[in-house]
């Protein structure tokens, strides 16, 4: 079944919007939008309710535990490698290594947190979308919708009634 | 360069207003845009006169690796002298930055939305401005990977229990963090500038851009991305100085040996980035005419910062003498008094009226919005930050235990040549950047403006 993708360009937030909810509301479900700035409104009218979870904050709780276990693991263990008490303390004195670890929690914490970020935003990518319009980095907004071609000319209506100043394939 | 549509129309001074009442999206694009037109005489003469003195501070330098750390003026007691002052007074610098586009974002303040930008660019060169000293300060600098834990076949490692191998996880982490902090916040900004350019200026910042296109999914990730790091960084900003107070704190020298000193140093940090701020922002703004962005509103809050902050550090100094007052320690009451009227007495005065007493002004309304006065008041204290460093490290070893131990320390030509070097090297970052990067963030600024509806209440 040949699948047709329809962008509509919007230079208001709420007349995208009520796009958006009435795509929706048609049961359309492939939606995308472009925007210069994130937007609340988008996101309720894409979900239709509360806001999804990013998986982000994954990669961050991995990655600050493993900077706080390396941390000790990394200093303790060298510490036992070269065992040698200096000023009459433990070989093993966790209070500064608790520095140590507390740096490399917030390290590969935000290391992960960027890392995270690339996988689930999928970037760095080379290639921008086709309907991509230079004009979403500065004051329009584009509403994306991939429905079936029977329903292309539907969904062109739809968005040019909602307020779309340009409907393009 | 072209702005992508929108009027022609000069951004205005809107007195005292905050962000917000006027500007339309594509008037942010095309006000940011315009700073990056090509400069003209003037800034190239700036940055003339700058390099030259970079090149007076390197050429210091190599006279310094080549002759030797004599010439830095180093001798006993003073092994640690202008290069650990400047060293510290950089990281200070590099607080503000990530206090504003951090700590602030998290409190959801929203006036820091026009000046984050620059500030952060702020800390990332303080920062690396910074990171030169220990290297310069260690002398033979080719050794300084041995600061780095790496394996090596006699297992010798890092003595994880010196102040010195913390700061240097705590300074690297901070830099790292605070640049991907700082170039994420940049990527949706670089993708308008590669939308608003062509030919190669657009093909490279769409390397940059790396594919940002404000989808609804990029967004989404970002949006969370951006809260996380802003969590991480914010006890980092806390624990980078409290971590180099403690470079102090853990030796035994008198005047030096207190935990006061984690909460003092952060405090002044603070104290000093955010007048940097405002000798960088207080002349970007005219250069650039932000007037539109950069308001009174601004200046009003960074003064109020800057107040609230140093009577903190008034409040510090005072716990300072009463404590070595009260210690009932000779020692420790020696050095303290050697700081009021020993040798190096005029500087422990400049850096009381600097701190204490110049920035009370800003008590008074009207100065908090009165350029010249502000201008000021931020470069007295920025000199007062520096030599509240200089009181602590120099005079606090020129007066140690034992009276043959006792000493003077003189700067010379080449330590002075390579810490005034250093604000040249810092210049010259920040005045490169502002032109080949938005200093002003175009998400953020538009975040904070009305956005365009046609149904509603169209502003």
């Amino acid at each position: 079944m040949a699948a047709s993708t329809i962008l509509g360009v919007f230079a208001h937030v709420d007349t995208a919007t009520r796009a958006i909810r009435e795509l929706r509301a048609r049961s359309m479900r492939s939606i995308a939008t472009y925007s210069p700035v994130p937007l609340d409104e988008f996101e309720e009218a894409l979900t239709g309710h509360g806001l999804p979870r990013s998986p982000v904050r994954l990669f961050t709780l991995v990655g600050a535990v493993t900077g706080t276990a390396s941390g000790f693991a990394l200093t303790i263990w060298t510490a036992l490698k070269w065992n040698l008490i200096t000023g009459g303390k433990p070989v093993v004195s966790i209070p500064p290594f608790v520095i140590i670890a507390f740096e490399l929690t917030i390290l590969l914490g935000g290391l992960c947190t960027l890392l995270g970020l690339f996988v689930t935003a999928r970037l760095p990518s080379l290639r921008l979308s086709p309907r991509y319009d230079p004009r979403f980095s500065a004051d329009r907004f584009g509403v994306e919708v991939t429905c079936e071609a029977a329903e292309r000319r539907a969904v062109e209506d739809l968005l040019r009634d909602a307020g779309a100043e340009e409907v393009r394939g | 360069m072209s702005a992508p549509s929108g009027t022609e129309r000069p951004a205005r001074p809107i007195a005292g207003g905050a962000v917000g009442a006027s500007p339309t999206f594509a008037d942010v694009n095309r006000d940011v845009l315009r700073t990056l037109d090509f400069p003209g005489s003037a800034y190239f003469g700036w940055m003339s006169l700058i390099a030259l003195i970079l090149a007076t501070g390197i050429g210091c330098w190599v006279l310094q690796v080549y002759f030797g750390m004599g010439m830095a003026g180093k001798r006993n007691p003073q092994m640690w002298a202008m290069y650990i002052t400047t060293f510290v007074f950089w990281i200070g610098i590099g607080h503000a930055g990530t206090l504003i586009s951090a700590i602030l974002y998290l409190f959801r303040a929203k006036w820091r939305t026009s000046i984050y930008r620059g500030s952060e660019a702020m800390t990332i060169f303080a920062v690396m401005t910074a990171g030169l000293f220990p290297v310069i300060h260690a002398g033979r600098m080719w050794y300084a990977y041995w600061l780095i834990p790496y394996p090596s076949e006699r297992f010798l490692w890092p003595n994880f229990r010196s102040p010195l191998v913390w700061d240097v996880f705590a300074i690297s982490t901070y830099l790292t963090i605070s640049m991907v902090f700082f170039i994420v916040g940049l990527v949706p900004d670089i993708a308008a500038l590669r939308d608003a350019n062509t030919g190669w200026k657009r093909f490279i910042y769409g390397l940059l851009a790396m594919g940002w296109q404000g989808s609804d999914r990029q967004w989404r990730h970002y949006r969370r991305a951006y809260g996380l790091f802003a969590a991480l960084a914010t006890p980092l900003v806390v624990s980078v100085h409290s971590v180099v107070s403690w470079d102090f704190a853990m030796a035994l020298v008198p005047g030096w040996h207190s935990t006061l000193f984690a909460p003092f140093f952060v405090d002044g940090a603070i104290f000093s980035g955010f007048a940097m701020v405002l000798v960088l922002l207080i002349p970007m703004r005219r250069y650039f005419n932000l007037y539109a962005y950069i308001t009174d509103r601004h200046l009003d809050n960074m003064a109020k910062l800057i107040l609230v902050t140093g009577l903190v550090l008034t409040y510090f100094y005072a716990c300072e003498g009463f404590t070595s007052w009260y210690s009932g320690e000779p020692i420790e009451r020696a050095s303290y008094l050697f700081k009021w009227v020993g040798a190096y007495a005029p500087w422990w005065w400049l850096q009381l009226f600097c701190n204490s007493v110049a920035p009370l002004v800003f008590f008074w309304r009207p100065a908090r919005t009165h350029v010249p006065t502000l201008y000021v008041v931020s470069i007295l204290v920025l000199i007062g930050m520096w030599f509240e460093r200089f009181n602590i490290i120099v005079p606090g070893l020129a007066h140690g235990f034992y009276p043959y131990t006792f000493g003077t320390y003189i700067p010379t030509l080449v330590d002075s040549g390579i810490v005034i070097g250093s604000f040249a090297w810092f210049l010259i970052l920040f005045m490169g950047f502002i032109k080949v990067m938005p200093s002003m963030s175009i998400v953020e600024v538009k975040e904070t403006i009305p956005h365009p509806v046609r149904d509603g209440h169209a502003h």
